[in-house]
């Protein structure tokens, strides 16, 4: 490492280090993997790392200072470097503050049940891979640490390999991730060009030209986006971030896709020149659709930690849905607007890995207390879990988009930049962009059914199970990782206004230009789109407005009626029936939602077995839904492939002169190739 | 120096006619004599090269095509299938009149590749290198063509007369290169008369198709 001054750049320093005390615990954790008191402090090690990186990162963020060198290693011309700008350091917060509270929750796991020996040596090698594609500085290390994350989130997955639907859904994966590096490498060959130069700095220099511009677009929202699980290219998502233990799948939903997020804004933001106006396009197409149908998946599944997979979905969708605006806008011209979608789609990154991280930590200690993730054989648990219950709720209300929690400001400000939408002088993103809010508004009520339902089915009501009746509340860590959470959420809503301002050189640096009003508001605190007359989003006076009312309302409430507590009998219209399945169940729940778009979407059917009076069997009714897009797009084609496969495998069994006649025949087209081409 | 590119014109040319003769021919002793005389042609076409260019190491190629291609190749066939027995007539897949309208397209495939590419380069390159592509795609030909294992040696043999033409053409090939090419052939000759003596031993017969019966366990 020669002629690096790190005295001149801490931050990187420290990132750097942090990724060497990582890697010492994944090799420590190889070593020992058999001596539990060893493997006990892997996540301790992992959370001074963790807390290391965050710190680190956050002061790049704030200093602004683009670092880099070239380290000695790599391939020979290509060469390895190490670059650490805002951008890098915004989603390294995202990944460490990910990684600190999973390794917090790790702290807490029974060692005697998790199956940790097969996890500990991964976790913070998943966490270096992460770090390192977010260091990368050229294309080659971009994709080699890319290729690691997904093979240490691979193995991760597979932990449970004597499931079969893990195994089954780490093969979905492993083909996907392959898939889309594939894609990756081809979007990067064309932006190094003929000249070959892989650094990003030369590809910056020198940006491709407008019809390779358009391949490496499509390569990328492939690659990329396949990672991140957009629609259709979303299927391995529910299958395998919910085969891997709880607090990993909390990593791989709320951290790993928005590593993927930052491959496509580097590339596409950074990398890839001037952008064109539709450019957008794709990406508001694909947004608008994955938001809807990510949720209307979720709402329909009975299995907690899918349905939490499934929101992911659609929040890649809104998060692509600000990637496009920002596009459309800085495209045309428009940047203050193109900071406002750019400062939605980063606070929503930041948000989403935070609360999605609470929900699947909440899932795993609901999974770990009842053994049981299906809707099902859960309820009541708000009694036995209540340290639980709140801080899911805190997550659920923050999903949902509810004042004064995180994910109302960045849905706010991408509104915000959806009004904008008249602005552009483009007629097709004229009529896109309302059609487009529809849909993310639609998206937003679907999101927030989608969680009244889980939140009250799981936690309310009674327990559907024995093992959801016999539940304990989650260890000390485990909750003290979740209210950490819990309180970002908390602070990132209320505080939106001072995140936006901190983020400011990243969207002057990817926007053009940074959000026009910040901090001329009435109070340090309010979030100022466009102007203050307009859009102001004063978050801490609308939390005290609503904690005054809602303080006022019971007050008046408990003066009112009675003050004395009651217990008494589950109302159930009148009729009370001790078994727990009379309540109103999740498929009850989504049933209106399924009606109405299930039967076109997913073909839904009801098939009622009614019997005739006297017969003593009881009533059925069984609910059929199918996934049109996994059959058309991945059974179809694996299918093909196998078929195509067997049909080439004659080829194997030709006599010797049809295999001189095969490799003549391949010399005389090549030849008439050449004759015709030259 | 007109009158050496004609002659290495005309030499190279009757080596193709050589190949065309071999496609033609369905009696195998016929077969040998017209790669035996294609392999002297060979001879007399690297020897003019090395007279006409001063490079005297070609007259060891040369002397290495005469005696190896020209004399013990066809001898050694000819004792090998005497010795066995074998059917004297060729047995051929494609009829006679197909093969020739293929070599012909071949010919002529060819010839417009390699004029067209090499249009920047000196003419006695481009027509020889012609010519030589011509006489290796014939030579593969030859032994897509035919069923018999000893044709089979023969198409080889001419694929790599071609071969050392296109090669004595293009200046600068080293004589190391050239002699390790000439006992190759030999050693694949080794290779394929071992071969044919134990196809013998076998099935009583030097069909390949034989061959297919013996697969263990595929299919």
């Amino acid at each position: 490492m020669t002629g690096v001054d790190f005295s001149a750049a801490p931050q990187l320093a420290g990132l750097l280090a942090a990724i060497l005390l990582y890697g010492v615990a994944a090799g420590f954790a190889a070593i020992f993997h058999r001596r539990r008191g060893a493997l006990a402090t892997v996540y301790p090690v992992c959370i001074a790392a963790a807390a290391m990186a965050a710190v680190a990162d956050l002061a790049e963020l704030i200093a602004d200072t683009s670092t880099g060198f070239r380290l000695p290693l790599g391939l020979p011309i290509i060469g390895l470097y190490v670059r650490l700008d805002a951008l890098s350091a915004f989603f390294g917060l995202i990944v460490n503050v990910g990684v600190l509270t999973a390794a917090i929750y790790g702290v807490g796991l029974d060692r005697n049940r998790d199956l940790t020996a097969r996890v500990e040596p991964f976790f913070p090698a998943f966490a270096v891979a992460m770090n390192l594609v977010l260091l990368a500085g050229d294309a080659f290390g971009f994709l080699f640490s890319w290729e690691l994350m997904s093979l240490t989130s691979w193995v991760l997955v597979v932990s449970r390999h004597k499931d079969a639907d893990s195994r089954h859904a780490g093969h979905v994966y492993l083909v996907m991730a392959a898939i889309g590096t594939a894609s990756l490498l081809f979007a990067f060959g064309g932006l190094a060009g003929a000249a070959g130069n892989y650094a990003f700095d030369a590809i910056r220099a020198a940006p491709p030209g407008p019809i390779v511009s358009g391949l490496v677009l499509a390569g990328t929202i492939f690659g990329a986006g396949s990672k991140a699980g957009i629609a259709p290219l979303h299927a391995w998502l529910p299958l395998a971030h919910p085969a891997a233990p709880s607090h990993v799948s909390a990593l791989m939903s709320g951290v790993m896709t928005k590593v993927a997020i930052y491959g496509l804004i580097r590339i596409v933001f950074d990398l890839l020149g001037t952008p064109v106006w539709w450019w957008a396009l794709p990406f508001l197409l694909l947004g608008a659709v994955t938001a809807v149908l990510g949720l209307l998946y979720a709402v329909l599944d009975g299995d907690l930690k899918r349905v939490l997979a499934y929101s992911t979905v659609e929040n890649i969708g809104i998060i692509f849905v600000g990637l496009g605006l920002a596009l459309a806008f800085k495209a045309s011209g428009l940047a203050a607007a193109a900071a406002v979608a750019m400062a939605a789609t980063l606070l929503h990154c930041l948000n989403h890995s935070w609360f999605k991280s609470l929900l699947f930590l909440g899932a795993g200690a609901v999974l770990h207390a009842t053994g049981r993730r299906d809707f099902g054989g859960l309820g009541g648990l708000i009694h036995r879990m209540p340290v639980t219950a709140a801080l899911w709720l805190v997550g659920a209300m923050s999903i949902s988009a509810l004042p004064p929690f995180n994910g109302f400001v960045s849905e706010w400000l991408l509104f915000q930049a959806v009004l904008a939408g008249p602005a552009f002088p483009e007629p097709v993103l004229r009529f896109m962009s309302p059609a487009v809010g529809a849909m993310l508004a639609l998206a937003a009520a679907l999101a927030a059914a989608c969680f009244v339902r889980a939140f009250g089915i799981v936690y309310l009501g009674r327990p559907r199970s024995s093992a959801a009746a016999e539940a304990h509340e989650t260890a000390r860590p485990q909750q003290v990782a979740m209210a950490l959470l819990a309180g970002l959420c908390l602070l990132g809503g209320l505080f939106g206004g001072v995140t936006v301002s901190a983020i400011q050189p990243l969207l002057q640096m990817l926007a053009g230009a940074p959000l026009p009003a910040a901090g001329t508001g009435p109070t340090p605190f309010s979030l100022i789109a466009f102007d203050a007359a307009r859009s102001i989003y004063d978050a801490p006076t609308i939390a005290l407005f609503l904690l005054i009312s809602g303080t006022l309302t019971a007050l008046l409430v408990h003066r009112i009626s009675s003050r004395r507590t009651r217990l008494g009998p589950a109302w159930d219209c009148g009729f009370p029936e001790p078994s727990p399945l009379t309540q109103y169940s999740a498929s009850s729940f989504s049933q209106p939602l399924r009606r109405v778009y299930g039967t076109t979407l997913f073909g839904a059917s009801e098939i009622i077995d009614m019997p005739q009076p006297g017969d003593s069997r009881p009533a059925r009714l069984t609910v059929r839904l199918q996934d049109y897009l996994w059959e058309l797009l991945y059974a179809a084609p694996a299918a093909a492939v196998i078929g195509l496969s067997e049909r080439l495998n004659t080829l194997q069994f030709l006599t010797i002169r049809r295999y001189l006649m095969l490799v003549f025949s391949a010399l005389i087209v090549l030849l008439l190739i050449a004759a015709v081409w030259f | 120096m007109n009158h050496a590119y004609d002659v290495s014109h005309l030499l190279a040319g009757l080596m193709l006619v050589a190949s065309f003769a071999l496609l033609y021919q369905d009696r195998i002793f016929a077969v040998l004599n017209i790669f035996a005389a294609q392999a002297i042609l060979l001879a007399m076409a690297v020897g003019w090269e090395a007279w006409t260019q001063q490079r005297p190491h070609l007259f060891i190629t040369a002397a290495l095509a005469l005696c190896l291609k020209g004399i013990v190749i066809p001898v050694a066939l000819h004792k090998m299938i005497v010795r066995l027995g074998v059917h004297r007539d060729v047995e051929q897949v494609v009829g006679v009149g197909k093969t020739l309208l293929l070599g012909l397209a071949l010919t002529s495939l060819s010839l417009m590749l390699v004029l067209k590419i090499t249009a920047a380069a000196e003419s006695f390159t481009r027509e020889g290198l012609a010519l030589a592509l011509a006489i290796i795609l014939l030579g593969m030909l030859m032994m897509i063509t035919r069923r018999n294992a000893v044709t089979q040696i023969v198409g080889f043999m001419s694929l790599e007369n071609g071969l050392i033409l296109a090669a004595t053409g293009a200046r600068g090939m080293p004589l190391v290169v050239e002699v390790s090419v000439a006992f190759s052939v030999l050693i694949a000759l080794f290779v394929f008369a071992v071969f044919v003596f134990r196809i013998r031993e076998r099935f009583d017969s030097v069909d390949v198709e034989a061959l297919e019966n013996v697969r263990g366990d595929t299919k």
